[in-house]
């Protein structure tokens, strides 16, 4: 019974993290109807960004903003010096140029930190207070960050007027023109949200994973896994899939099939949704007309 | 009185086909234009012209200066509210937030909740739904829900596409009798697309009617109304 | 068509054959004039091209993105290599038959690939090529697979005691199974079924009306792309001589996709400059690695990337597409 909630609690963690990059794929898609293959590899670098700077002395939370503020400039800068010009482009080319920005990302990550593994400390103190045993303080960080920061993004969305453009944008681009919105520049500001929030991933990820360029590979997968599992065009069913992927991910891992094909947990979720209920748990069908 | 809006050899472009040609046309200050023609005669496209939806050629003047937009979102700043065909409306989101939206670009809060609060006086319906879908409406509902969004940018000129599409006779006639309280109370003019050619010409005073991409006739309403032509081909008498 | 172009025809196909010819008589050629350490890396450009042949059939011919062409690369290296190893199979017949145990696999893969509209595919090919290391390493198969370790195979000697070293050998191995899938790949392509592929590719709906069984044509291209990767990845494994999970990870599918969009989507003659492009730029990269240190390691993959993206904004049709322009070019001058 302790072996199953240890699994369930440290899967809920896990899942977490999974939450934060399928809540950034989801956003991306959302307005734009394409699929971030680079998002994991952004987040790596953020993650790098903060590691060097608490390297260089800078205290773990005052490294943690700026790396989320930096992450979203950054995010914004390469939807419209990159993405932007690729508007209208086939999904091809589209899914070439992503391909693209994750190879490019990966290797400066490389170039510049080497492929030596580090560690990122957890900001969480070491000595866990209560649920010492079923669950460790940083995977209670990581769940309690994550929650923090969907609630605020939901807030975000539903009560600011900012958000509500987003929305608008997101939903209806010609409609958004014809009341002012600029939605080029709504466009720029999801990409760097999404950036962000994936540097929150990438930063509770590296106490757990370690930290290396190819750190983020797998937590994409999982993170595409619990968007389409939770339905790719909601937000918040992203975010659920996401914990739903982590806990499945360790049961599956535990009792089902071994830690080392964990991935193929993840291509099993995929083509799965994709073939059964392509709409994902909490999606809409969308029926597009000839 | 100097005309709100003026073009001059309007033309505008789907790709490499022409669909509007050297289109001149006037919106008086507190006036109502109303655009005539069958389908694919332009009427649409030349909404779209004035609003940088697509390519064009030629001059537009808007409260006499040149009017030059690049992207549709520059349309809304200068004032002038597009309620386009199909009406437009953000279906996922709440009628409020349909509203709000349009105020998007003003800075005064406090009369934007004024206005808000007068389009619910407007039409009360509106404010009965205030919190659904606006997707959830029905037709005649949806239609005065663009009207509403855009007047609440507090427009200098209001262009409607085709505001009785789809609608029965009933509930179109109460939304031109709106329309004719909004441009003579409040004095918002107007350039209205219509396939109905009475009820426009009716709240018009000038109209012009186009028939392939050009202005085949032109005046103040009386006149085209009168016009042979038109009284046979779109008035049916 | 005037009387002149029509006299001008035969001319040009003429000198296509010609060209063809001369190509191939070199490429017979080559090995005896190279090293064998250059030999072998001619084999792997041979191998490479025909690995990309299969995806630019499927990806660039009739539209379906794959990100994942890696695992039907090792399907076919493993085969052959457990075939050869394990069952002593004469590696002259492994080869085939591991082509058509990656054809079931990829016609199997195209079944729930129908129902995956572009991005959706790729995605999916996506987490095959991320899953696939994993699954070769996968305790279960470890008895046919050699678990972690992988499979050792003794590369062959050159039959009938021919005068020919391994790696010639080898190399002109590579090429006798190259030159009749090249051959096969282009009379598709130009055929009636390759017009049906195209069309499904730019306009999948009025293609069906127009009574194409896209789903038959989709999933038996599906299955013949993957049959043409896995003879490349089947030949691989001779020439190397070894299998093991880690050399087919993710980059390897994506060196893939560089390989086609550099050649030309599309295009056939396209994979052979793409094959030379993704066997030479690691090369010259780790030369410039021993002059900027170890971190420069990381560059082939920015070149990589940094090229992707450049190609899809600038020419999207790859050096074949710049040939092309190159030689109407020219002719407009020859015209003039």
């Amino acid at each position: 019974m302790f072996a199953l909630t240890h699994q369930l609690l440290s899967g809920l963690a896990m899942g977490s993290i999974y939450a934060c990059v399928a809540l950034a794929i989801v956003m991306i898609y959302q307005a734009t109807r394409l699929v971030n293959f680079a998002q994991g590899e952004m987040a790596m670098l953020s993650t790098y960004l903060a590691w060097a700077m608490i390297q260089a002395g800078v205290p773990y939370w005052a490294a943690f903003f700026l790396t989320v503020a930096i992450s979203f400039v950054v995010g914004a800068a390469i939807e419209r010096l990159v993405i932007r010009r690729f508007d209208g482009a086939p999904v091809l080319t589209v899914v070439i140029v992503f391909i693209g920005l994750l190879v490019i990302i990966n290797s400066v990550a490389g170039w510049l930190f080497t492929y030596e593994i580090q560690t990122f400390d957890s900001p969480f103190p070491d000595t866990a207070r209560f649920g010492a045993g079923y669950i460790s303080p940083h995977e209670m960080g990581a769940i309690g960050v994550t929650l923090v920061m969907l609630a605020l993004i939901y807030a975000f969305f539903r009560f600011t007027p900012l958000g509500l453009a987003m929305r608008a944008a997101a939903q209806n681009p010609v409609s958004a023109r014809l009341v002012g919105i600029s939605v080029g520049r709504m466009l720029a500001i999801g990409w760097g949200l999404a950036a962000a929030v994936g540097a929150v991933a990438g930063m509770m990820a590296a106490p757990i994973v370690y930290l290396d360029p190819n750190m983020m590979g797998g937590i994409l997968l999982y993170g595409f896994a619990a968007a389409l599992l939770g339905g790719i065009d909601n937000p918040w069913g992203a975010a659920a899939g996401g914990f739903l992927v982590g806990v499945l991910e360790n049961l599956a891992g535990a009792y089902l099939v071994g830690s080392e094909i964990k991935l193929s947990v993840a291509l099993a979720i995929i083509v799965g949704v994709l073939v059964a209920k392509p709409s994902g748990l909490f999606g809409r069908v969308v029926v597009t007309r000839v | 009185m100097a005309a709100l809006l003026e073009t001059r050899r309007l033309s505008a472009f789907y790709g490499q086909t022409q669909a509007l040609f050297d289109v001149d046309l006037t919106v008086e200050e507190r006036g109502v234009t109303a655009v005539l023609g069958a389908n694919g005669a332009g009427k649409t496209t030349l909404l779209r012209a004035l609003c940088a939806m697509v390519r064009r050629q030629g001059e537009i003047l808007f409260e006499g200066a040149p009017f030059n937009p690049r992207e549709a979102e520059e349309a809304a700043r200068r004032r002038i509210a597009h309620v386009p065909d199909g009406r437009g409306t953000f279906l996922e989101l709440t009628v409020e937030e349909n509203l709000r939206l349009g105020a998007y670009t003003r800075k005064d809060r406090s009369e934007v909740a004024r206005d808000l609060k007068r389009a619910f006086d407007h039409f009360p319906r509106l404010e009965e739904r205030r919190r659904q879908q606006a997707g959830s409406l029905s037709g005649g509902e949806q239609q005065m829900l663009a009207i509403s969004r855009a007047l609440m940018l507090r427009p200098r000129l209001l262009l409607l596409d085709e505001p009785s599409f789809g609608l029965a006779p009933l509930v179109v006639k109460d939304i031109f009798r709106i329309l004719r309280a909004i441009n003579r109370d409040e004095g918002v003019s107007m350039l209205i697309v219509e396939q109905n050619a009475n009820l426009a010409l009716d709240l018009a005073d000038r109209a012009f009617l186009l028939e392939t991409g050009r202005v085949a006739v032109s005046g103040a309403s009386s006149e085209v109304r009168a016009d042979e032509s038109v009284r046979r081909v779109y008035l049916g008498y | 068509m005037s009387l002149a172009s029509a006299a001008a025809m035969p001319i040009e196909m003429r000198a296509r054959w010609f060209a063809i010819a001369v190509v191939l008589v070199a490429a017979v050629a080559l090995p005896f004039v190279t090293s064998g350490y250059q030999t072998f890396q001619l084999s792997q450009v041979v191998v490479y091209a025909v690995a990309l042949l299969g995806l630019n059939l499927l990806t660039g011919v009739n539209g379906q993105i794959s990100l994942g062409h890696g695992a039907f690369f090792a399907i076919g290296g493993y085969a052959a290599a457990i075939l050869i190893v394990k069952l002593h199979v004469p590696y002259a017949f492994a080869i085939p038959i591991a082509g058509v145990v990656c054809f079931v696999a990829g016609f199997l893969f195209g079944l729930p690939a129908l129902r995956l509209g572009g991005l959706y595919l790729a995605l999916a090919t996506f987490a095959l090529a991320m899953a696939t290391p994993q699954l070769l390493k996968f305790k279960a198969f470890d008895a046919y697979t050699g678990g972690v370790q992988g499979l050792l195979l003794t590369k062959p000697q050159a039959p009938l005691g021919l005068p020919l070293t391994r790696d010639q050998w080898l190399y002109l191995l590579c090429l006798a199974f190259a030159a009749p899938l090249f051959w096969a790949a282009s009379n598709l392509v130009h055929s009636r079924i390759g017009r049906a592929l195209i069309a499904i590719r730019d306009h999948p709906i009025a293609a069906e009306t127009m009574g194409v069984d896209a789903a038959l044509y989709k999933t038996t291209t599906f299955g013949v792309s993957a049959a043409y990767t896995g003879v490349a990845g089947a030949l691989m494994s001779l020439i190397v001589g070894f299998v093991s999970p880690d050399s087919f990870g993710l980059f390897l599918s994506l060196s893939f996709v560089v390989g086609i969009v550099v050649g030309g989507l599309a295009s056939i003659p396209g994979v052979v400059v793409g094959a030379v492009f993704i066997e030479f730029i690691p090369n010259i990269a780790d030369s410039i690695a021993d002059v900027f240190g170890e971190s420069a390691k990381a560059m082939p993959w920015a070149i990589y990337g940094l090229l992707l993206i450049l190609i899809m904004y600038a020419a999207p049709s790859g050096a074949a597409g710049a040939g092309r322009k190159l030689v109407a070019a020219v002719a407009r001058l020859r015209r003039a």
